[in-house]
């Protein structure tokens, strides 16, 4: 079967030293993965590669078997990091959804009934059609990630590339974003976001792809988030703990440091709650 | 009343009066997508590099504004081809490429010293020179800028809200970027002899910013930045037949003022939605 992204031999850099080496990667339709790995691993350049913002130094980058020419764009629909975005720009939620449009609108400035119709019934299936005359700015910041997603999806795309989604929103969003994602997913469509959220990435997202600088490993969270793995794509110490079938990954925090940041005791200490430490690390349990 | 109508039995004044307003809404219109892209200062340094264009045009005994044009439309390109492949950033490239342009202007009139044109009007506009060829002139650009935008403006929005997701989307967004060079340089050239080269950028910049200051939306920034831009340079043409000062500052000096009140209506809107706040927690 063809894979909607082939990436041969891919190697990129900007300057002398390469932020990309080697890669290999091909994600099939239907597949949702995740792109994983630390700061300047090479995460937001390996989407641009694929988005064809960006051209290889070596290799050869294919979106369902076309090479990125800039002549002819693939069906895709990119979600940028939302810090990306001139939130002052003076835009409606409903403008902002139309411009995903674009590749077949007329050539009238303003948009057919039947694009108006296709972006009010795709903001509504995000549940945020009400919002359509909003300025982006008035828009919380789970509200602003649905309304880049619903531009994505207005284009009909092939493939939904998303640059960080959980970045910047708090826990409640991320995980609604990224139930979203994995619906979207059941119903066909194929899924590629970064994060840097692996605990999130690990309970939502089947395959992940862990990066830095090459493909450290792919493959189910089960499989690649290892201590080993993980250890030699962050170049630090982890811990991975495995509790109730669900995986969580945390960086070990330096011995020195814990005792220098823990807050000096409450005399009594807070009613209910109590702190134990196993292992130099911190245990909250309840006390009842 | 005669009063009022007496600068118009000039023909030297219908025909200034009519491009000032025709520029004024073309800048208010272009100087949208300028501030919104974050490149105001590209008015101020085209309209330099364009000055550059106009004396070799003149040394080489070029049509002005094909030789001007041409020179503007290449500044414009080169500005934008390296922001695109460079690190570096709009405000350097403009810097650097338009000040090299009319240091070339100014280096050809230091050196051919027995020039016959004064080069002042160019500076700081002339309203005494616009003949009804050059209405012409303006009045076409004008229409060419208004028809391009029109049919373009999806893709322009998009590009103008965010290049990079607008090419990954199916925007051309070089081609988007060409065509916007072209229309800047037009617009630059037409309004050289009215508003002069020191003024121009203010005429591109001040509309739009007022006009964003009055409202969030889009299509409301545009319409009213043309309109804003074609009642200050009727308002500032006026004035400068009474108070006998130059066209361009004129204009400019209107525009100031029109953008001071927008400033004050904005300070006092946001006050008193703030104070609704308030009473309301």
């Amino acid at each position: 079967m063809q894979p909607i992204i082939e990436l041969t031999h891919v190697t990129f850099s900007y300057s002398a030293a390469p932020v990309l080496e080697d890669i290999n990667l091909h994600l099939h339709a239907g597949q949702f993965a995740a792109l994983v790995g630390p700061s300047g691993a090479g995460k937001t350049s390996l989407l641009k590669l694929i988005l064809g913002i960006l051209s290889p130094l070596h290799g050869d980058v294919r979106i369902n078997g076309q090479a990125l020419n800039g002549k002819q764009a693939p069906r895709i629909g990119y979600v940028p990091q939302l810090e990306t975005v001139d939130w002052n720009f003076p835009v409606t939620v409903e403008q902002v959804v139309l411009m995903g449009a674009v590749r077949r609108s007329g050539i009238w400035p303003w948009p057919s009934s039947r694009e108006r119709q296709h972006a009010q019934a795709v903001l509504k299936s995000l549940e945020i059609d009400h919002l359509s005359h909003q300025h982006i700015r008035n828009l919380s910041g789970g509200q602003q990630q649905r309304v880049f997603l619903a531009r994505a999806l207005v284009a009909d795309p092939d493939l939904l590339v998303l640059d960080e989604p959980t970045t910047g929103v708090d826990m409640r969003t991320a995980e609604n974003v990224l139930h979203t994602l994995g619906h979207l997913n059941m119903q066909g469509m194929t899924i590629l976001m970064t994060t840097h959220d692996l605990n999130a990435a690990a309970a939502h997202v089947p395959w992940v792809i862990c990066l830095n600088r090459t493909i450290v490993a792919q493959g189910s969270p089960e499989d690649v988030f290892t201590v080993e793995i993980l250890n030699k794509a962050y170049q630090a110490d982890m811990l991975v703990l495995r509790q109730d079938g669900m995986l969580f990954v945390q960086q070990k925090p330096h011995g020195h440091s814990y005792h220098t940041l823990v807050p000096n005791p409450v005399p009594g200490g807070i009613p209910g709650h109590a702190m134990e430490i196993t292992d130099g690390l911190p245990t909250p349990t309840i006390s009842v | 009343m005669d009063f009022l109508l007496q600068p118009f039995q000039f023909e030297f004044f219908r025909n200034g009066t009519l491009a000032a307003v025709l520029i004024g809404g073309l800048c208010g219109m272009i100087g949208v997508y300028i501030v919104l892209r974050g490149m105001s200062y590209i008015g101020h340094g085209l309209s330099h590099a364009i000055f550059g264009g106009a004396v070799v045009s003149y040394v080489m005994a070029w049509n002005f504004y094909i030789g001007a044009g041409i020179w503007g439309f290449i500044a414009a390109l080169l500005i934008n081809q390296t922001v695109r492949r460079t690190k570096i950033s709009a405000d350097a490239a403009i810097g650097v490429i338009t000040t090299a342009s009319f240091a070339i202007g100014i280096a050809l009139i230091s050196r051919y010293r027995r020039f016959t044109r004064s080069f002042d009007a160019a500076l700081f506009g002339n309203v005494l020179g616009v003949s009804q060829q050059d209405v012409l002139v303006v009045a076409g650009v004008t229409a060419m800028v208004a028809v391009l935008l029109f049919f373009c403006y999806k893709q322009l929005l998009f590009t103008t809200f965010d290049s990079n997701v607008a090419q990954v989307y199916g925007v051309r967004t070089e081609w988007v970027d060409t065509l916007f060079a072209l229309i800047l340089a037009a617009t630059l050239i037409v309004s050289m002899q009215i508003l002069g080269v020191t003024l121009i950028a203010a005429a591109l910049v001040v509309p739009a910013i007022t006009a964003r200051l009055l409202t969030d939306s889009f299509n409301r920034m545009i319409l009213i930045s043309t309109v804003l831009g074609a009642v200050t340079g009727f308002i500032g043409m006026y004035l400068s037949y009474y108070v006998d000062v130059a066209s361009g500052a004129s204009i400019v000096l209107v525009q100031a003022t029109m953008f001071g009140l927008a400033l004050a209506i904005s300070s006092l809107r946001h006050r008193s939605a703030q104070r609704l706040i308030h009473t309301h927690i």
